[in-house]
């Protein structure tokens, strides 16, 4: 395990340390139940019919043979959950329309993608529901179909929603389109900076639709009771979010469903939305047996949200000096069928890095004929980054500046105001680059045969609501309550939050992740929120029990609870005026607490706010065979202001992990559609994420710059580290073969292609 | 609701009686590491499968006056582990320890690897280049065919009714022989070749004796390719000879354009791992040692 260079965590006895995640033995012993691991006594099996066609009227839809088959103990299609209100509801850092998830969960009128649900059965097991799907009969009339999105906004294209008018756009258009916004971010004045620019860079690039990837595929439990009680066991990043969800497009009170969330096999953003939990439970309710489902990998990569694809056209003028005098990027953004893609984030992240007077964003959120998109990992911002970063580099090329250099020049620093009209606090911009510029990697030339890319890349990161609880046990041990569940060692981190602050060891702290019925209300684990606004809670939860252990401690002492205070787990008097007093330790409290007031606990609930934003650089060091177009990554680094490490094993692994998913998101990572418009490689085979011998140990560098806004200076660090990789890679490709890509994936048979075109270009230089 | 029916066959005469029985929903079981994958995704759906694991001559590699043969169903991980065959057949070996991962090797065989009819198949252009033959036991006797012409198209074998694939035997290995599988994937591993190409040699002193080349994942069946074996023999090797016989891989080539890759590349990597295949088994022949999969 490299040690990341976490620095001055001296202060602390807990925080900085790298001991075991508490659900760690049971994750490598297989003894942690994931989804797919809950069953229930007498339960059916859930299985969805999905349109064979990428658009296509619904006429008809025939269960009565599959219903009459032995062993069918439910049918549901769209008739068996209600219309929604158009009303927007956020889920993480989108926001979904209710109108639009009900039809997302099971087509209306239309499937608007292949795979797109159109009926649920639930039968005795799963041969006897693959069976019944075969009996339904679905009368479709099957329409011209769009995936592209430069196609899906050409007038003619074939329209998915006949209402769907832009937004955003003075007068509103008077015929329906597939671009359902436009939005548009303005700082200074844009033509007044680029008359001023000595040097200009102007580029379109693109990317494709790329999964999350979860190792996990979707599943869920449901029982629904008589007396309409509803209890779901779901893999998700937000069991309030899937109660939420159902409640609405069931009809139901929240009080009525409780929501347990499993282990996570990896989340990434993508399970921050409903899927099967609403067709689960409408199958228990109307089979009256428990139901589980489970998706297939290949339905995971036909029906659930990947991260969209988008062009991208950039231009940016500097002065000879490097300094960027105005900047432009416009955005057109693959939402999928329906309206929400993150072309927002995507605009606001573009230029968030640098410090400039004049910039004009535009982004336009496109629907096509493609699955629903769903959060990854910084929703929106690799894709306009992938722009940016490489026209910074051909910026950097073109004035024959250091790249690290060139960014220091314009970098954002506190004060700077981002287009979207934000105000920096605190960041670590300027730190990040100068620990680069420093590293042993920066400093080292790369490898003979190898070249060198270098990018940087921004999240915000986010607060909102938070619950937590502490209880202390009759022994003095403690238990923390949260509502999150922990898809990147958050445990590990609320513990340790948990131990520093109360003063007590690590491990007799024990966290635990209640259901929706035991804790307050917490968001989604995401937007990098977790450690951050729960970790929040969790301080505040031990402070509000610390406040009743010296309550306590007065009384035994008879004296007044301000004339007591804590320290390393002990209550002891303010001072000598208050009297000579034994400390009594938080084991000593909890076996009195029956006679000293009952049971001592400590609750939180918060909507935090002040998250501290994000920022990241890497380098690439990378080698391409010229006559094949294979790219060997030699070495990598990557770089990232993180707040204060709670435990630096997970915050380096985020980087790790971010930085990796980057790379295939670079080199490999695509949906590929056929002339049908569907998708050719629903499955880990042809849909390539890195393997481990694809890369080198990705190195960390963590810069501590503290978030002020947190007791302990914690920022999100999950999102950050996927938005550089890709310009890293691809500005280390063009600085290694002298061929600019704007079009990811860079996969061998595409940079192959660029090179034999560049090639004779190059020999006439 | 189907019904399938496994059967362990104690011989190979016990198989063939169980084949030929099972009017056409009969599958042999070896490693599994496709029909079991094929059946889950539905893709498949037996009757009956005959395990053939437990005959010994499916299982086994024998030599006899310097021909080997290998059993259908051996796992590619023991013949890893047979240090003659690794010295006499590099390529051979290296190719069949590429079907898929270490785990699967252990199951995984190249009898099951040709039945499997693959046109990307990993293991079977470098037994077409290294001259192997495929022993067929059937219910009218037994047959021969040479390995390229096994297979008539993708998912489709020359095997009839009844018929089964007990062995493969790869011919007597000359001094100053050689050989060498490259494939093109887009990752390092746990992929599927874009193309794969296997080349044999044998040398006279500097100038090349002897070679055959094997050309898989450009079209229907893995090819032999005549004349970029041609373009080799008398030559020392030499760019012009290397270019040539890419030349002639890059002909022989009538790929698709998928998910995999594009007619364009496809054509032009054949002729790239051809020269560098070439390469590494000259190299071998004079002792160096190589290890790779571009």
């Amino acid at each position: 395990m490299p040690d990341g260079g976490s620095q001055s965590t001296s202060k602390y006895k807990w925080i900085g340390t790298r001991p075991d995640r508490p659900d760690g033995a049971d994750k490598v012993t297989g003894r942690a139940r994931f989804g797919a691991d809950f069953n229930l006594p007498g339960q059916l099996i859930g299985k969805v019919l999905r349109s064979p066609h990428p658009h296509a009227i619904i006429k008809s839809i025939d269960t009565s043979k599959a219903e009459a088959l032995p062993g069918v103990k439910a049918v549901v299609t769209a008739n068996d959950f209600p219309e929604q209100p158009n009303m927007i509801v956020p889920t993480g850092e989108m926001q979904v329309n209710l109108r639009d998830i009900t039809r997302n969960i099971m087509a209306r009128e239309k499937a608007l993608y292949e795979g797109h649900p159109v009926a649920a059965v639930a039968a005795v097991s799963e041969q006897v529901a693959r069976q019944a799907l075969r009996l339904i009969k679905v009368d479709y009339k099957v329409l011209p179909h769009v995936i592209d999105v430069a196609e899906a906004m050409k007038p003619g294209a074939p329209v998915l929603h006949d209402t769907m008018i832009t937004e955003g756009v003075n007068p509103p258009p008077t015929k329906a389109s597939n671009i359902a916004k436009r939005i548009e971010f303005n700082k200074g004045d844009t033509k007044a900076g680029f008359a001023e620019a000595e040097v200009v860079i102007e580029e379109n690039f693109t990317t494709q639709a790329v999964h999350q990837g979860y190792i996990e595929p979707h599943a869920a439990l449901a029982s629904a009771a008589e007396d309409g009680q509803v209890e779901v066991w779901s893999t998700t990043q937000g069991h309030f979010q899937v109660r939420g969800f159902c409640a609405k497009l069931l009809n139901l009170d929240t009080s009525q469903i409780r929501v347990t969330p499993t282990e996570i096999g990896g989340g990434f953003g993508g399970k921050t939305v409903v899927y099967l939990e609403p067709l689960a439970i409408r199958l228990s309710q109307k089979s009256g047996k428990p139901v589980k489902m489970t998706m297939t990998r290949e339905e995971v990569f036909r029906a659930s949200g990947p991260a969209p694809g988008g062009n991208v056209k950039v231009k940016i003028g500097a002065k000879k000096d490097g300094r960027i005098v105005a900047a432009e990027c416009i955005v057109e953004m693959q939402a999928g069928a329906f309206p929400g893609s993150p072309v927002g984030p995507a605009c606001m992240c573009s230029y968030a890095c640098y410090d400039i007077d004049n910039m004009h964003i535009v982004g336009f959120d496109v629907v096509s004929n493609r699955p629903k998109v769903a959060a990854y990992r910084a929703p929106g911002a690799p894709i306009s980054a992938w722009a940016v970063e490489s026209a910074m580099d051909m910026l950097a090329q073109k004035l024959g500046m250091d790249p690290i250099d060139l960014r220091l020049k314009n970098a954002a620093k506190k004060g700077t105001k981002t287009a979207y009209g934000v105000t920096f606090n605190t960041i670590g911009m300027v730190e990040t680059l100068e620990a680069v510029k420093n590293s042993a990697h920066y400093k080292t030339p790369p490898k003979p045969g190898y070249a060198r890319g270098v990018a940087a890349g921004f999240w915000f990161n986010v607060g909102a609501d938070s619950s937590a609880a502490a209880h202390v046990g009759e022994d003095g041990s403690v238990t923390v309550i949260s509502g999150n569940p922990d898809i990147g060692g958050s445990r590990a981190s609320l513990a340790l939050m948990a131990a520093e602050e109360l003063g007590v060891d690590y491990d007799k702290v024990r966290p635990v992740i209640a259901d929706t019925a035991s804790i307050g209300f917490n968001f989604v684990t995401g937007g990098s929120r977790v450690t951050f606004a729960t970790g929040l809670a969790v301080v505040n939860s031990v402070r509000d029990m610390i406040r009743e252990l010296k309550v306590r401690a007065a009384k035994i002492w008879n004296v007044d609870p301000e004339a007591v205070i804590w320290e390393n787990g002990m209550a002891k008097p303010a001072g000598s005026n208050v009297g000579e007093f034994e400390p009594l330790t938080l084991a000593q409290l909890a076996a009195q607490a029956g006679r000293t007031g009952g049971p001592i606990n400590g609750h939180a609930q918060l909507n935090v706010t002040g998250a501290g934003p994000g920022f990241g650089v890497h380098v690439c060091d990378l080698a391409v065979d010229h006559d094949t177009g294979c790219v060997t990554i030699g070495r990598y680094t990557a770089a990232q202001d993180v707040g204060t490490a709670i435990h630096p094993s997970y915050v380096e692994g985020q980087l790790q992990g971010g930085a990796v998913q980057g790379i295939g998101w670079a080199l490999n990572e695509e949906y590929i559609y056929n002339a049908k418009g569907k998708l050719d490689n629903p499955g880990f085979l042809d849909y390539r994420m890195p393997v481990a011998s694809d890369l080198p140990m990705i190195e960390t560098i963590l810069i501590e710059v503290p978030n002020p806004t947190h007791p302990y200076g914690v920022r999100g660090v999950g999102e950050v580290p996927i938005v550089p990789p890709t310009a890293a890679v691809g500005n280390a490709i063009a600085r290694a073969t002298g061929v600019r890509m704007t079009d990811l994936p860079m996969s061998p048979p595409r940079l192959s292609e660029a090179l034999d075109a560049a090639a004779p270009r190059m020999a006439a230089d | 609701m189907s019904e399938i029916q496994y059967r362990v066959a104690k011989n190979v005469k016990d198989a063939v009686a169980l084949m030929a029985k099972s009017k056409g929903k009969g599958y042999v079981l070896a490693g599994g590491t496709d029909l079991l994958v094929q059946m889950k995704s539905g893709a498949r759906e037996p009757g009956l499968i005959v395990d053939v694991k437990k005959i010994p001559e499916m299982v086994s590699i024998t030599e006899k006056n310097g021909a080997f043969t290998i059993g259908a169903a051996t796992p590619a991980a023991v013949l890893g582990e047979h240090k003659k065959f690794r010295k006499t057949w590099p390529g051979v070996l290296e190719a069949i320890n590429l079907i898929g991962s270490t785990q699967v090797q252990g199951r995984a065989s190249a009898g099951g690897n040709l039945c499997n009819a693959s046109p990307a198949a990993d293991s079977v252009p470098a037994l077409v280049a290294a001259g192997c033959i495929a022993n067929i036991v059937g219910p009218k006797g037994k047959r021969s065919v040479p390995v390229e012409k096994f297979n008539s198209g993708p998912g489709k074998t020359t095997l009839k009714p009844g018929e089964i694939l007990v062995s493969l035997t790869l011919p007597k290995r000359g001094k100053d022989a050689s050989d060498a599988y490259l494939r093109l994937i887009p990752r390092t591993e746990m992929d599927i070749a874009v193309v794969g190409v296997g080349v044999s040699l044998s040398m006279k002193g500097d100038t090349v004796k002897d070679a055959r080349v094997g050309l898989g994942a450009v079209a229907p069946t893995v090819l032999l390719v005549d004349k970029a074996a041609k373009a080799l023999i008398g030559s020392k090797l030499d760019d012009a000879a290397l270019e040539a016989a890419a030349a002639a891989c890059s002909e022989a080539c009538k790929p698709i354009d998928d998910k995999r890759g594009t007619i364009k590349y496809r054509t032009k990597i054949a002729g790239v791992l051809l020269k560098r295949a070439a390469l590494i088994a000259r190299d071998r022949i004079n002792g160096i040692e190589h290890r790779g999969h571009r």
